[in-house]
């Protein structure tokens, strides 16, 4: 059910992220999400892309350091609560979240938010089993 | 009026200082031979005995003794006393890779503590005087030098050891103390401190006598003017005894090597060659009355000048420049002895890439050293607390390696300038 999200890391330094984010226009690779956790010195730039396998390749060869996390990605209503009811879930199973983050909005109006966890299979049984939907590569469009 | 300690020393002419020099040499070199194996294998490779050292004259045909041979023979191996007749060690300042260890008989802590005492009485101190000795007590021979001398000269004596500012102003005004030794980075956080606090009419200093690191005489003139003394330097290093191997007079144009117990050489880093008085060079020193720690031509590394010009103060002992810089990349941070090579070994048992850069700088008069590293991709994780707990043990390793406290910082692969192929490693961004 996991994603392939692309973790990069960025030194804290103008035209870091500017730079990556033209590679992968000018190799027509689009971003799905996009989320930055950041100390004084350096950060983490974590992005889920539509061709991921492609965009590995152009930021490897640019010298990046970088490596493949799974994460999953949960369906959320969008509306107010939406998240909520999905954190609520989660807390009462005990199920732990390393971090999360949302992805940029789906035409067909549905939220998205990924998840990074510890373990996957028991945050997917305990979501399903409470109608909340796990989506698949597929259903988001991504290679 | 100057003030002498051993005055018929420090006065003694150039005639009689030569006569002791070429007598103790004589004798250390055979001492040597007797019972330092480890030196007398490198004289024996020269092809020189002890027959062939008539005197000073003859000091150029023995061969030198560099920090690697002190880390080949550590711990015993320079030894020149059996262990049952030497009563101390001193060491330098907690760098395993580079440590140098020395060795004292009870005589060799005596003539220590007799060159320390002889700074002091130059700086003005008499048995009137409370010495307050901030310098670190310890392994590190700042303390246990000046607390010898001082005690010697008969002064009150306040070891206070290095740090806890507000407890050091406390004893320096409430005990008014009259004069101060440390590091001249401290002496002039002190002096910094005092003024915040409002406590400079409470001070009743005189002098300060300041060594263990560079200092500049821009650094003199200020602590001077806000302490309102004398701010006099001290040379010396744990190879050749500790502190007091030279020091300042009131005329404070270079230190006074104490020749009685030690011949000073300037030579060419490169070649080797002896260079004549006034050139600048690179300090050997051959400690001929030391007995347990017995180093011949001994190359400290310091580029600096020596002068025999008559000295105002009626010392005849011939005169060091400040350092100039070094002849190696060692680097002196708060007071420790760094090298990069040190950084390096670190790096790669850690697993991090040997491209790196040390920045040194002076940050409220305290030293700071920062390491930028290059990124590995062993190291990189998606998760910042993991690559914050690498970094920490990448922290801790360099913190046991030189003894004291590197910040880290990690920076993108291949980021650190290489020009030609060379990396710059050393920024060293210290006004001194």
């Amino acid at each position: 059910m996991s994603v392939h999200q692309i973790s990069v890391f960025l030194e804290n330094r103008a035209g870091q992220l500017a730079q990556i984010t033209r590679l992968l226009a000018d190799n027509n690779i689009n971003m799905r999400a996009l989320n930055i956790a950041e100390t004084k010195d350096y950060g983490v730039l974590r992005l889920i892309v539509d061709d991921s396998e492609k965009a590995t390749g152009v930021l490897l060869g640019e010298g990046f350091i970088l490596n493949m996390t799974p994460v999953t990605v949960v369906v959320v209503p969008d509306e107010a609560g939406g998240l909520a009811s999905v954190l609520d879930v989660l807390a009462e199973g005990g199920i732990d979240v390393d971090y999360m983050y949302s992805m940029f909005p789906h035409a067909d109006g549905k939220a998205c938010m990924v998840f990074r966890l510890k373990d996957e299979n028991a945050f997917v049984s305990r979501l399903t089993s409470h109608g909340l939907h796990v989506a698949t590569k597929t259903e988001l469009g991504l290679k | 009026m100057p003030n002498y300690y051993q005055p018929e020393i420090e006065t003694a002419s150039r005639e009689q200082i030569l006569a002791w020099q070429n007598e103790r040499l004589v004798k250390q070199v055979q001492h040597v031979w007797n019972n330092v194996p480890y030196y007398r294998q490198k004289m024996e490779e020269k092809g020189v005995t002890p027959d062939d050292i008539k005197g000073v004259s003859d000091l150029h045909k023995l061969p030198f003794l560099t920090k690697a041979d002190l880390r080949d023979a550590y711990p015993y191996g320079l030894m020149g006393k059996p262990k049952s007749e030497c009563v101390r060690i001193q060491s330098t300042s907690g760098t395993t890779g580079r440590r140098v260890v020395a060795f004292y008989t009870q005589h060799d802590i005596d003539l220590w503590e007799d060159c320390c005492a002889r700074a002091i009485v130059a700086a003005g101190g008499t048995k009137d005087d409370v010495v307050q000795v901030a310098y670190g007590y310890g392994l590190f021979t700042g303390g246990p030098g000046l607390n010898g001398g001082s005690h010697k000269v008969g002064c009150l004596t306040l070891p206070m050891s290095s740090g806890n500012t507000e407890r050091q102003l406390q004893f320096m005004t409430d005990l008014e103390a009259t004069i101060l030794c440390c590091t001249p980075s401290y002496a002039e956080y002190l002096a910094e401190t005092v003024h915040e606090q409002g406590l400079r009419d409470k001070i009743k200093l005189k002098a300060g006598i300041f060594g263990a690191e560079a200092w500049s005489e821009e650094m003199r003139r200020d602590i001077e003017k806000s302490l309102g003394i004398k701010a006099y330097d001290i040379y010396g290093l744990t190879e050749t005894s500790g502190p007091g191997v030279a020091y300042e007079c009131s005329e404070q144009t270079g230190m006074h090597i104490n020749e009685d117990h030690f011949i000073a050489e300037i030579i060419d880093p490169e070649t080797g060659e002896v260079l004549p008085e006034g050139s600048k060079g690179e300090l050997v020193f051959t400690s001929i009355t030391k007995e347990a720690f017995p180093l011949l031509r001994y190359r400290t590394r310091d580029i600096c000048v020596l002068t025999r010009k008559p000295c105002s103060c009626g010392r005849t002992h011939v005169k060091m420049s400040k350092p100039m810089g070094r002849s190696d990349d060692m680097l002196i941070i708060k007071g420790v002895n760094v090298f990069p090579s040190q950084i390096e070994t670190v790096l790669l048992e850690q697993g991090y890439p040997a491209n790196y850069q040390i920045v040194v700088d002076r940050v409220n008069h305290s030293d700071t050293l920062e390491v930028m590293v290059e990124m590995a991709p062993d190291k990189f994780s998606d998760s910042l607390a993991d690559i914050a707990e690498e970094e920490k043990k990448l922290v801790a390793a360099l913190k046991t390696m030189l003894g004291i406290y590197a910040k880290v910082r990690i920076v993108s692969p291949k980021s650190i300038t290489r020009s030609e192929g060379k990396a710059v490693r050393i920024i060293d961004k210290r006004k001194i």
